[in-house]
């Protein structure tokens, strides 16, 4: 063996870590390295593994006035206090329903999975309640239940719906990667008023377009509301896939 | 360096670009304003359209105010330190603080009794609980940051702040940012992406002010008269670096038109989710944590008079914070549609983050060897240290949740908020408290606070007032998740949903009670800070603030 003791001393870790605390740029570009891996990692592969979103039946992308009724949801916070994912527990499928697939939200920019259950999950709230209830517990949510500590909604059927403006939020969400067709796109509105009318010549069209749709006066008033287009939307959540014909083992991940 | 003769003042490249930058940016806003069919964004575009105005006319008189010669970076070999824009922010962040406090606190009452949510758009809970959030976080919280970085990175560089107009484009612009997310929540301006809820304007508005912030702060690292890079400034630059890349990565969206405040995020679902807690538990690690340790590392030892316990500590501290902390954001989606897989990794890292974080809390904690006599005399100190311990509590709390069995019980509960809280009023508050303690007295050259019984006031009211807000939410938190969970002798579930609401009202009134005592805490700080800037009795000579030595 040669006698290496004469060349220079090796540099411990420490004295080595000096360009760090002497060079800023060194220290800006390493930083970045480091924070960058973890979250590489963990995100990328969502977007190209294939099991990352189940194959189901039924989903489809949301009739424009349930997107609307979304966007009011979105609006006034629900998120803040109602969960939308029922995780596979005893306790939580027998309370909520089957437990939420992936696939059952991927139409949804942003998700809306949420973080803290002050009121129920709504994942499959769609079709507990009457629409009346609906509209009465909008309204003044103790007049149906009477613990309840969520804020009353009065003025959201006293709204007419912005229709110009759902139209444009829905062809947005085809640019962002909602399947909307150019079929959908084009009769929007024609879609967002038979669906609260269950006369309207459209409504066939409606339901071959957007399938499992409910067609009905949502809140009961002449007008198109806001409150039409909340409860479209709490009505339809979590009824799109058949658990039937769901096959839980070919998507086991 | 003698000048021949006397300069010809004339406008400097910085106050043509900025102000001609405002002079365009007022106009476009102008034209949103007339094209929008939106009331809330048009408000939003005249405040864009006034701010503009505002400040282009500062710009122009600070030019007719200013001498024709470049400032001085030094003055009699002592760097000419740059502290108005620090003033400015760390008085924002005493007045964010109140407002977000109180907020909070109403916000609290109103899940106790919902009748104070008024019925009303502007005062229901959905849309206060962001005004909420966002005022504590980045309005309080983002001000003590840009406050005390601004004043750390001069102080340890020996060095003036970068740039003329810069660092005060920074914080007033910041401090604009904030004034239009909050008043978007209350109008119904949201993306509906917790703790990112400013829509695309607000966002981009952000972006710019971001990139000139860790410009000015780079530069002045740059220019340092000091060989090494204080560590604080390592914990701030990596806050202000992850920052910008979460903030980018979560934000992605697609504007409706320029005309509408309402945009789409372009991921989706599961991605979206991952994305979210990606960014919203990295709002933690690094706003929440990073940028407070950097707090920690400066003032604790300045105040306490000590050197940092271990120099080595705080390097591996560092670098295995900031590599660590990246993965946990799943640890928010556990046993939901989020792959296992990535479940999975999130609790792992999660749990391993508990080393770096106490590795930090003992390097905090050990810097009064020697000084620990001073908790006693000195509520300041006392005040950073028991934050540090929070930071302790919390950051063992945090991995414990991370574990998915835990989680399962504690996920959807007040546990969680209580967890939030005992890390956001005990670690973040307090060490906050402390450096705004000890920054004013310094920033307005006074010997010392106006009244130390008062400070001793504020940590008593103010700790009683966590101790109730934590307790509370730990036992309504696991009651609640036990109550979902529970079944009758027949294989019932025990108790409807409404019944575990129910049975949160006397957790909530003593949660809001505690939140109260906070509020009234933040007060007498408010008004120990307002006489301290007040008082002629306790002004030092003028010379004297530039030529205070630094610290380690």
């Amino acid at each position: 063996m040669t006698d290496t003791s004469h060349s220079a001393p090796k540099k411990s870790l420490w004295e080595r870590h000096k360009i760090f605390e002497t060079n800023v740029f060194v220290l800006v570009l390493g930083a970045l390295l480091v924070v960058s891996i973890g979250g590489l990692v963990e995100i990328l592969p969502l977007f190209y593994l294939k099991s990352t979103i189940e194959k189901v039946e039924g989903m489809r992308p949301y009739t424009p006035l349930e997107l609307a009724g979304r966007s009011i949801y979105v609006r006034e916070g629900c998120y803040n206090c109602h969960s939308q994912m029922i995780r596979p527990m005893r306790d939580e499928v027998e309370r909520y329903g089957p437990y939420s697939l992936a696939a059952e939200s991927m139409y949804d920019h942003p998700f809306q999975w949420g973080s803290k259950r002050t009121g129920p999950d709504l994942a499959r709230v769609g079709g507990k309640y009457s629409d009346e209830w609906q509209r009465a517990h909008l309204v003044d949510p103790r007049s149906v239940v009477p613990a309840s500590i969520m804020p009353g909604y009065p003025y959201l059927e006293e709204r007419e719906l912005d229709l110009d403006a759902a139209i444009a939020e829905m062809k947005t969400h085809s640019v962002v990667g909602v399947p909307y067709t150019d079929d959908m796109k084009a009769n929007a509105l024609a879609d967002l008023k038979a669906q609260v009318n269950p006369d309207d010549a459209n409504s066939e069209a409606l339901l071959k377009r957007y399938p499992k749709a409910l067609v009905r006066n949502f809140d009961g008033k002449d007008k198109l509301t806001e409150a039409d287009a909340v409860i479209a939307y709490l009505q339809v959540l979590g009824t799109l896939v058949d658990f039937k014909l769901y096959d839980e083992k070919a998507n086991r991940r | 360096m003698a000048q021949p003769m006397p300069l010809q003042k004339s406008m400097r490249a910085n106050e043509m670009v900025l102000g001609g930058f405002f002079a365009v940016f007022a106009l476009f806003w102008l034209y949103v304003a007339s094209k929008t069919t939106e009331g809330a964004y048009a408000f939003h575009a005249y405040l864009f359209v006034l701010g503009s105005i505002i400040a282009m006319v500062a710009v122009f008189k600070r030019y007719l105010a200013r001498p024709a010669e470049p400032v001085p970076q030094e003055i009699n070999g002592l760097p000419n330190y740059e502290f108005g824009p620090v003033k400015v922010a760390s008085v924002m962040a005493m007045f964010w603080g109140v407002a977000g406090f109180l907020v909070g606190d109403i916000i609290a009452w109103q899940l106790a009794f919902p009748v104070l949510n008024l019925d009303l758009p502007w005062t229901s809970f959905g849309r206060m609980r962001p005004l909420h959030t966002s005022a504590v976080i980045f309005a309080f919280g983002g001000n003590v940051l840009l406050a005390s970085s601004f004043y750390v990175v001069q102080r340890t560089c020996r060095a003036r702040i970068a740039g003329d107009l810069a660092p005060w484009f920074v914080i007033l612009g910041y401090n604009f940012f904030i004034l239009i997310a909050g008043t978007g929540y209350l109008l119904g301006i949201t993306q509906g992406k917790e703790y990112a809820e400013p829509e695309w304007y607000a966002d981009l508005w952000l972006t710019i002010v971001w990139v000139v912030y860790f410009l000015v702060f780079l530069f002045t690292v740059v220019k340092r008269k000091e060989p090494h890079i204080y560590v604080a400034n390592w914990f701030y630059i990596a806050f202000i670096l992850t920052i910008a890349v979460l903030h980018l990565g979560n934000n992605a969206t697609v504007p409706v038109s320029i005309f509408s405040s309402k945009s789409v995020i372009v991921w989706g679902g599961v991605q979206d989710a991952m994305f979210q807690w990606w960014y919203g538990h990295n709002a933690v690690g690094f706003f929440l944590t990073a940028g407070f340790l950097a707090i920690m590392y400066y003032f604790v030892p300045k105040r306490a008079n000590r050197p940092v316990y271990s120099y080595r500590l705080s390097i591996i501290h560092f670098w295995a914070l900031i590599f660590l902390y990246i993965w946990a954001g799943p640890h928010h989606l556990h046993y939901t549609a989020l792959p296992d897989w990535a479940q999975t990794l999130g609790m792992t890292f999660s749990i391993m983050l508990w080393m770096p974080s106490w590795g930090g809390m003992i390097n905090g904690l050990m810097t009064l060897s020697g000084a620990w006599d001073k908790l006693r005399t000195d509520p300041v100190l006392r005040m950073m240290v028991v934050s540090v311990a929070f930071y302790g509590m919390s950051t063992f709390e945090g991995p414990l949740m991370s574990i998915k069995a835990v989680n399962s019980l504690s996920h959807y509960t007040d546990w969680t908020v209580g967890h939030v809280h005992s890390g956001a009023l005990g670690w973040v508050g307090y060490v906050s408290f402390g450096a705004l303690y000890c920054l004013f007295p310094w920033l307005w050259n006074k010997r010392q606070l106006y009244s130390l019984r008062l400070v001793n006031w504020h940590f008593w009211i103010s700790t009683l007032g966590i101790v109730l807000y934590i307790s509370a939410m730990w036992v309504s938190g696991i009651m609640q998740g036990l109550m979902w969970r529970a079944y009758t002798a027949l294989g019932y579930l025990e108790y409807s949903f409404v019944e575990t609401v129910e049975a949160m009202h006397p957790y909530y009134v003593i949660r809001a009670t505690g939140g109260l005592m906070f509020v009234a805490g933040s007060l007498i700080m408010a008004y120990n800070l307002w006489m301290t800037v007040r008082s002629k009795e306790l002004a030092l000579p003028a010379s004297s603030g530039a030529a205070q030595p630094v610290a380690a």
